[in-house]
Parts: structure tokens; sequence; C-alpha cells
């Protein structure tokens, strides 16, 4: 175990010596402040507005930053041949991909600690209202859909040629799930087969990242989510990230690093 | 000859210079790039009309705390709740039974997707109507063509937020952009009756709404009816309450022309007769 918190610990490392968070940061700001002190018709009780594009821009920053630090993880290491000395201490594969993923994951989850923080300040300045357990488990949810993102993005890693690619066709696949996942049934009912069974396969087959956005309950100020459905949320997420980092293994296991 | 290169420069600039000259006044007249003389309005063209679409309806999703169909979903393209409350539509249970666009759940990933979803038709009150207003300004900004923006704001904050001098500014802003439009005069008319008592702008703003609706083309007048109707009925009620008898009976009698109940408005003429026929005791020989 300590061999895989090590191995976090580097890529928790890389991320706060890289700008990107920074500059996400440092852009969700400006936006957000800049938001705030529009005025509309004279009235500085309005709120929801600052609200729904803060959280907007949190979901694009964190989802950037998990895919784009995931997947230069393993081809960085290829690349650089540090994975040779890397694989030549006592650490396995598997321990490489659980500590890569390790990394990743609480690496985003500090970017969203700090962007869920800015959030409740800003907005809490501004309502004098801080329903921090709403918040909670929204970041909750979010970070639970990151780790299967993550996931996600380090199964690609194994099987594209490059980070680019890697990253682009994750972007695809994520936004593609959060925008239709819920709706692909009603689309597949529309289509002549074979294709109503393809997307009824896809709809039960796939992972349910839409599930994972709380932004509404934040936003319209409607109390939290079923905390047993948070429950079953986070076992589904589990089991996701489970799947993702297992065909992971799989894959890296079997894989030829000279190439 | 030879020309050394800072005169080739020289003379290239200067041909540069007189061709701006003469053809920008008339470059000025090809488009309609005056009509749209704003950054936003550079930026998207004519694309910033949906863009304002697209913000109206926020303003509606923000009305039922996010309970919105999305284009997926039976009731997508049904009329905005936001302009039928302008109108002063309250809703009934039916309505409410309409507006149920989660049918029971299709499967399971949508049974338990829906802990995740709002799932409540409710719509904003206590002054939280407000949160709508932005989303207003920006499809004003956007497309200050699209009436509605105009007169659903306004109404929001006349009624619902006490606002009466920002709904007027809002009103007059959409004047300004929209001067022939009745829609705008009619709301404009509600305002200084409802917040201000002002029966004589009232009656101003009506009635050039009328004059606004009546030289419109039949066509356009068949399918509008119903905002005539209401600044027609309006105006009656408006001359019945100052006391004006005949020109009551004038607008409800043009209002029997277009109304639905034409019999309520024919049973306002015949209390109006009634009350000519029999003078109050001491009141004056002359109406008004």
């Amino acid at each position: 175990m300590n061999k895989i918190f090590a191995l976090a610990g580097v890529v928790i490392k890389e991320l706060y010596r890289r700008k990107d968070f920074y500059v996400l940061f440092v852009l969700t700001a400006l936006i957000t402040v800049g938001a705030g002190m529009a005025n509309f018709f004279h009235d500085d009780k309005i709120v929801r507005y600052v609200k729904d594009l803060c959280l907007l821009l949190i979901w694009v920053s964190a989802l950037v930053i998990a895919i784009v630090t995931t997947s230069r993880q393993i081809p960085a290491e290829r690349e650089a041949r540090t994975i040779f000395p890397l694989l030549a201490k006592p650490v396995s594969r598997g321990q490489v991909i659980v500590g890569k993923f390790l990394g990743c994951w609480l690496a985003t989850g500090v970017a969203l600690l700090v962007f869920y923080v800015f959030f409740a300040i800003i907005i809490g300045s501004k309502e004098q209202h801080w329903p921090v357990l709403i918040y909670l488990q929204a970041a909750w949810m979010q970070w639970l859909m990151l780790a299967i993102v993550i996931g996600m993005v380090l199964l690609g890693s194994i099987y594209f040629a490059a980070p680019s690619s890697t990253s682009t066709i994750s972007f695809v696949v994520v936004v593609g799930i959060l925008l239709l996942g819920g709706h692909l049934n009603v689309i597949a009912l529309q289509q002549p087969e074979p294709m109503q069974t393809l997307l009824a396969v896809i709809y039960y087959g796939m992972p349910h990242l839409e599930w994972y956005d709380l932004r509404d309950f934040v936003v319209y100020n409607l109390g939290s989510a079923s905390l047993l459905a948070t429950l079953l949320a986070t076992l589904y997420a589990a089991l996701w990230t489970g799947i993702f980092l297992f065909l992971a293994w799989l894959g890296f296991h079997r894989k030829s690093l000279t190439t | 000859m030879k020309l050394s290169p800072p005169v080739i420069l020289a003379a290239l600039l200067a041909l540069a210079f007189s061709l701006a000259v003469s053809l920008a006044p008339r470059i000025d007249g090809w488009s309609n790039r005056d009509k749209s003389n704003n950054v936003i309005g550079m930026m998207f063209g004519d694309g910033r009309k949906l863009f304002a679409n697209h913000f109206f309806t926020m303003a509606d999703v923000y009305f039922h705390s996010g309970y919105y169909p999305s284009v997926f979903d039976r009731n997508a393209s049904e009329q905005k709740e936001i302009i039928a409350a302008s109108h002063g539509k309250k809703e009934s249970e039916e309505d409410e039974k309409k507006e149920i666009f989660f049918n029971q759940p299709k499967d399971w990933v949508d049974a338990f997707g829906r802990n995740f979803r709002i799932t409540q038709h409710t719509h904003l009150e206590h002054h939280d109507e407000r949160e709508i207003l932005p989303w207003l300004r920006l499809a004003a900004d956007l497309d200050p063509q699209k009436i509605e923006t105009f007169t659903v704001g306004a109404f929001f904050l006349r009624e619902h937020l006490n606002r009466a001098d920002q709904a007027e500014a809002f009103l007059r802003e959409g004047l300004r952009n929209n001067p022939d439009s009745y829609e705008i005069l009619f709301e404009l008319g509600r305002l200084y009756q409802e917040s201000y008592h002002d029966l004589n702008r009232a009656r101003n703003a009506w009635e050039l709404g009328v004059k606004k609706f009546l030289v419109l083309p039949e066509a356009v007048r068949n399918d509008n009816k119903i905002v005539y109707e209401a600044l027609v009925v309006n105006l009656a009620y408006l001359e019945k309450e100052a006391g004006h008898w005949p020109e009551a009976i004038r607008w409800f009698e043009l209002g029997i022309k277009v109304s639905p109940n034409p019999a309520a408005l024919q049973q306002q003429i015949n209390l109006i007769h009634q009350n000519l026929a029999a003078p109050l005791p001491g009141a004056p020989g002359k109406l008004y």
C-alpha cells in the first residue's frame, strides 16, 4: 500500500508543479467574480446565475484537470523511459496503475476542494446562506464521477497512441454521456433495428455519469438528494472504476514497454 | 523611372486611405450594420437571435427551478409559462397535469437517475422571481426585436417585485427598439393603470396600441386578436371607471367583435345603458 501512496504522491506533486490548475482556477475566479459584479435592474440579490456559471466552470475545469493529468501519466513515463527504473523496483504493474489512479483522483479531489471553497465563499457572501452539506454532497458526487472518468482515461492511455488522442476521445465520450446518457433509451426507441438494440445495449452498458451532476440542487436551493441513492451511486462508481482499472491492468500487464 | 520604396509605400497608403474614404459610406449601406451597432451584434450577427431564444428559455427554466423538459421529453416545445403568467393566466389543475413530463420510469436506470434530477413542478415565488431577470436582460441585449422579452420582464418586475420604475424603463427600452409594438404599449398601459393609477397615461398608451394594431396587414391582425381584444376591453373598463359612458360603450362594442366571450361584454353595455336611463339623484346631467 505504501508503494501505491508513494506513486500517488508523485502525481499530486506533479499537479501542483504544473500550471493547468492555477490557470483554470484563476479563469474560473475571474469569470465568476466578473459575473457576480454585473448589475441587473439594480437588484443586488440576484445570485442563481452566478452559481450556475461558477458550477459549470468548476465542472469543465475539473474534467480538464482529470482528463489531461491522467492521459499523460503512463505515456510520459514511457517516453521519458522512467517506467523502466520504476518497474525495476519492487513495484508491480498493477500497483503502478492503482498508484497513478489514486494520485490523479486525489489531485483532482484537492483541486475540487479549492474550487468548492471558493464557490461557497463567493455565493455565501452574496446569498448569506451556507448549505455546507449540500455543497459537500455535490462535491462528493462530482469526485465520484471523476473517479470513473480517471479510470476510463487511464484505460485509454494504455491503448491509444498519444496523450492528445486519449484526451480528445475521453472528452467526447464523457461529454456525450453527460449530455445524452439519460436520454439514450428514448433515442433508441426512435431508431430502426439494429440501431435500436445497439443503442439500448450502450444505454445499459455504459457508466451513467449524468447521475453525479447535482448542480440543479445547489443552484435552485432544493435541498440534498436522497442519501441512500448517494450511497448506491457511490457503490456504482466504485464498481465502474474497478472495471476500468482492471481492464487497464490487463492491457498494461501484457503491453510491451519498449515499442 | 525608378521609385524609391518610401515613395511606393506612401502612394499605396494614400490609395488605401482614398479607397477607404470613398467606399465606407457605400459599404455601410450594403448591410444593416447600423441596426446592430454594438459589440454583441458585431460578434454574433443574426446568430445572436438563437442565443437570445436560449436565454429566454433559461428564464423559463429558472422560473420552474430546473423542472423543465429536455428536447427528448414530451411537452418540450409547448408555450413558455413565463409568457402565460405575464398574460395573467393562472394555472389550473389540468394545466399542472399537462406539465408533468416525467411519466412512469422507463427502466431502472431512469428510475434511479430521478433521485438526482428535479422532479417537482414548482414556480418561483416570494420575490425569488428576480432570478429570471439576468436571462431576460441578456435576451433583450442579444435580440432587441424580441418583444416578449420586454413584456415578460416588465410584468415580473412590476407584479412580483414591485419595481414599477424598472419595469417602465425596460418597456421604454423595448419601445425604442420596437416603436410599433402594440404588445409593449399594452403592457405599458397596464403599468400606468395598475402601478401608478394614472388613467390618462394608460389611456394614451392603449389608444396608441390600438392605432398601431389597426395599421397592420389583415393577416397579421387576424393572428394577433388576443392583444387587440385585451387593449379594447381594458380601454372600455378604463372609460367605464372614469365615467365616460359613450366611450366605454364604443370600446365594448369593438371588444364584442373579437372577444371569445361577447355576452359578458354585452352585459357591461346593458349595465351602462341602465345607468344612463336612470341617473342617480343629484347626478349632473352631463356625463363627462
